[in-house]
């Protein structure tokens, strides 16, 4: 069953610590099938935070049970550390899982619930004590080895579930959605210390959810999905600031998807004139004639009443709405070209709005943040 | 005003139907269990202590075997019922009900009538012993009724209903996320059943214990049908007593040892097992 394989991944020459190749999963319920992964493949580097984000359905929590052993692969190939792992159980992968359901054993204490994994690896009693107890002191729960998971918190129990999963020491961690069931301000503080503890350990994470907030502040990289595949697979900034597919537009943060008719190309690029004095400019190898999407994020976005001069990007349009955030203000604009955008403006200086609802606007920005989608 | 009368209202038909139903028999044989006299001449309260030490002195055999029979047929039950329950829990999918109800189905029948049915199915020369004695695989005199292996399995099969139920619910219950945390934890299929599906279970063996154990020990039918005369059961002597003896007293004086008994021995079992633990994980 084991076979190593030659380094051949994202990482370099290194081995990855988890690889996919052409992962199937397919489902059967009532006589139907139901496929779950449509051909997966990714590598996964030894100590990197890797994110699997999607909704919910799209295929990420069977990736990852796919890796823990709990579902085996319809088709396809899982490696660990270049060992070939498909039909080996959860129990013999060196890779712990923390639940969402956090799923610690309500009949043992803290302390029994730490070191259960220890215990059943045959490690020897003093060492188990040792490990169980710099672990809990890791997750801040010194003192409160007695407890039952249900005298916890449920961000106590998060952390006890980290903690039986870490004091392991496994070659890689699977979270699933282990922040879900979390208040706002305990999952971000919980982001900070996740990342902090990974950084501490030194362990690949592959983290799943379905927050892009959360996969944006922690990963080192994110595999977006959908539908059983792998939309686009990058660092947090190239998947936020060029989303290669309309979905990852949609999905992360908030995009403005535009469209027009290439009217003519200057050097590296296709440029849409829409009207007088109009000028978008898209990145991209679409020559005149062709319609092209692009995306363009609202923070890159400038809003002047005074027509901007200069080669950038510039489109008119009418404000339709105004909402005054705080840090930002956020506006809607109609353009002439009948698309709704949204602008968010930082609120610099305590001057007044730019314009008003009902005002005629320019809309100007840096043709290097119009990206072309599915080209 | 009307609000906090509510709860008691609530409380007010079974309260009533439990006071006059049970605390007023329970009150009155406890009465009749110190009394002296005969069914001619009537009885009298003479705080007659003697009828329970007489009784146990007498009837200690009875008493012991009961208590035998009630462990082994427990033991039986649960070994019985916990795989089948199981099943049921983990592998019984859509269909779980179904199966459920099967288990049920013998309730459907008069106890006294399935417990008829096997003192014919097990006759000395019945449809199961007679082909196999007349095919020379049994000996002439081998017999299966009027032995206590007949009375305990007998007892085992009309009381195995009240093991699987409790066992059930409870591993019902059991989130199946806690099976695969165990084996991310490196247990194995065995470890894992062991150190974390059983105990969580265990509140489904107390009831199952709880529910066949009393009436196990206080049944007369199965002993009546199936036993011998080297199988009467406490429940027989009691019902010979009241009924056919007329001995009020004396039947009431062993009915409260034998209550006695079993309280103690639950309230054993349940400081063993841990209490505490088991009404722990059971409110969990």
């Amino acid at each position: 069953m084991t076979e190593t394989v030659e380094a051949d991944t994202a990482t370099g020459t290194e081995l990855a610590a988890i690889e996919l190749r052409r992962v199937v999963k397919t489902f059967h319920s009532h006589g139907e099938a139901v496929p779950a992964v449509k051909g997966v493949d990714l590598a996964i580097g030894q100590g990197e935070f890797f994110s699997l984000l999607g909704p919910s359905g799209c295929g990420k929590t069977t990736t990852m049970r796919m890796i823990a052993g709990f579902d085996e692969p319809t088709e396809g190939e899982v490696f660990l550390h270049g060992s070939d792992v498909v039909g080996v159980p959860p129990n013999r992968r060196d890779i712990n899982m923390v639940f969402q359901s956090y799923a610690l054993f309500p009949h043992m204490s803290v302390l029994e619930n730490v070191a259960f994994g220890l215990r059943r690896k045959g490690v020897p009693k003093d060492e188990v004590a040792r490990r169980v107890g710099e672990m809990l002191e890791i997750v801040d729960l010194t003192g409160r080895e007695k407890r039952r998971p249900r005298e916890l918190s449920g961000g106590q129990q998060q952390r006890v579930a980290l903690a039986r999963a870490l004091v392991n020491r496994p070659r890689a961690l699977l979270l699933d959605e282990p922040l879900g069931a979390l208040d706002l301000k305990l999952r971000q503080a919980m982001q900070v210390e996740l990342k902090r503890i990974q950084r501490e350990v030194g362990i690949t994470f592959v983290y799943v959810t379905h927050d892009q907030n959360e996969a944006l502040t922690m990963s080192d990289r994110i595999a977006v999905m959908n539908d059983g595949l792998i939309e686009q697979l990058g660092t947090p900034r190239e998947i936020y600031e060029r989303p290669a597919t309309k979905f990852v537009a949609g999905f992360i943060g908030t995009s403005n998807v535009l469209s027009g008719t290439v009217s003519r190309r200057d050097a590296a690029a296709a440029v849409i004139e829409p009207g007088p004095g109009e000028r978008i400019v898209v990145p991209g190898t679409a020559s005149a004639g062709d319609v092209v999407e692009f995306t363009v994020r609202p923070e890159k976005i400038d809003v002047r009443t005074e027509q901007p001069d200069g080669e950038g990007c510039a489109l008119r349009g009418t404000v339709t709405e105004v909402v005054y955030l705080g840090t930002f203000t956020n506006y809607n604009v109609q353009t002439s070209t009948a698309a709704e955008v949204v602008v968010f403006v930082q609120n610099v200086s305590s001057a007044d709005d730019v314009a008003a609802r009902g005002d005629s606007v320019w809309l100007s920005w840096d043709p290097r943040h119009s990206y072309a989608i599915g080209a | 005003m009307r609000r906090r009368l509510v709860p008691y209202l609530l409380i007010l038909p079974g309260g009533l139907w439990l006071a006059i139903f049970f605390v007023v028999p329970m009150v009155v044989m406890l009465s009749f269990s110190l009394m002296e006299g005969d069914v001619v001449n009537g009885f009298a309260l003479t705080w007659h202590w003697q009828n329970y030490t007489e009784g146990i002195s007498t009837y200690a055999d009875q008493l012991v075997r009961s208590l035998l029979y009630g462990v082994l047929a427990t033991a039986a039950c649960i070994l019985l019922a916990y795989p089948a329950a199981y099943w049921i829990a983990f592998r019984g999918g859509v269909r779980k009900t179904t199966y459920l109800f099967l288990m049920l189905l013998p309730f459907f029948v008069s106890f006294v009538l399935r417990t008829f049915s096997w003192k014919f199915l097990l006759a000395d020369d019945g449809i199961v012993l007679g082909p196999l004695k007349s095919a020379g695989l049994l000996p002439q005199d081998f017999h299966v009724i009027a032995t206590g292996f007949a009375v305990v399995a007998g007892l085992t099969y009309n009381y195995l209903p009240f093991m699987v139920l409790p066992i059930y619910v409870a591993l019902e219950r059991v989130d199946p996320t806690m099976v695969e945390a165990a084996q991310d934890l490196y247990a194995g299929r065995a470890q894992a059943f062991l150190r974390v599906v059983f105990p969580l279970s265990l509140p489904g063996v107390f009831a199952g214990v709880l529910m066949t154990f009393v009436p196990v020990s206080a049944d007369y039918v199965n002993a009546t049908v199936l036993g011998g005369t080297n199988n009467t059961m406490i429940g027989n002597i009691i019902q010979n007593l009241y009924l056919v003896n007329s001995d009020y007293p004396e039947a009431a004086a062993l009915s409260f040892t034998l209550m006695a008994i079993l309280l103690v021995g639950i309230f054993l079992y349940a400081r063993a097992l841990g209490t505490e633990d088991v009404l722990e994980v059971a409110t969990r």
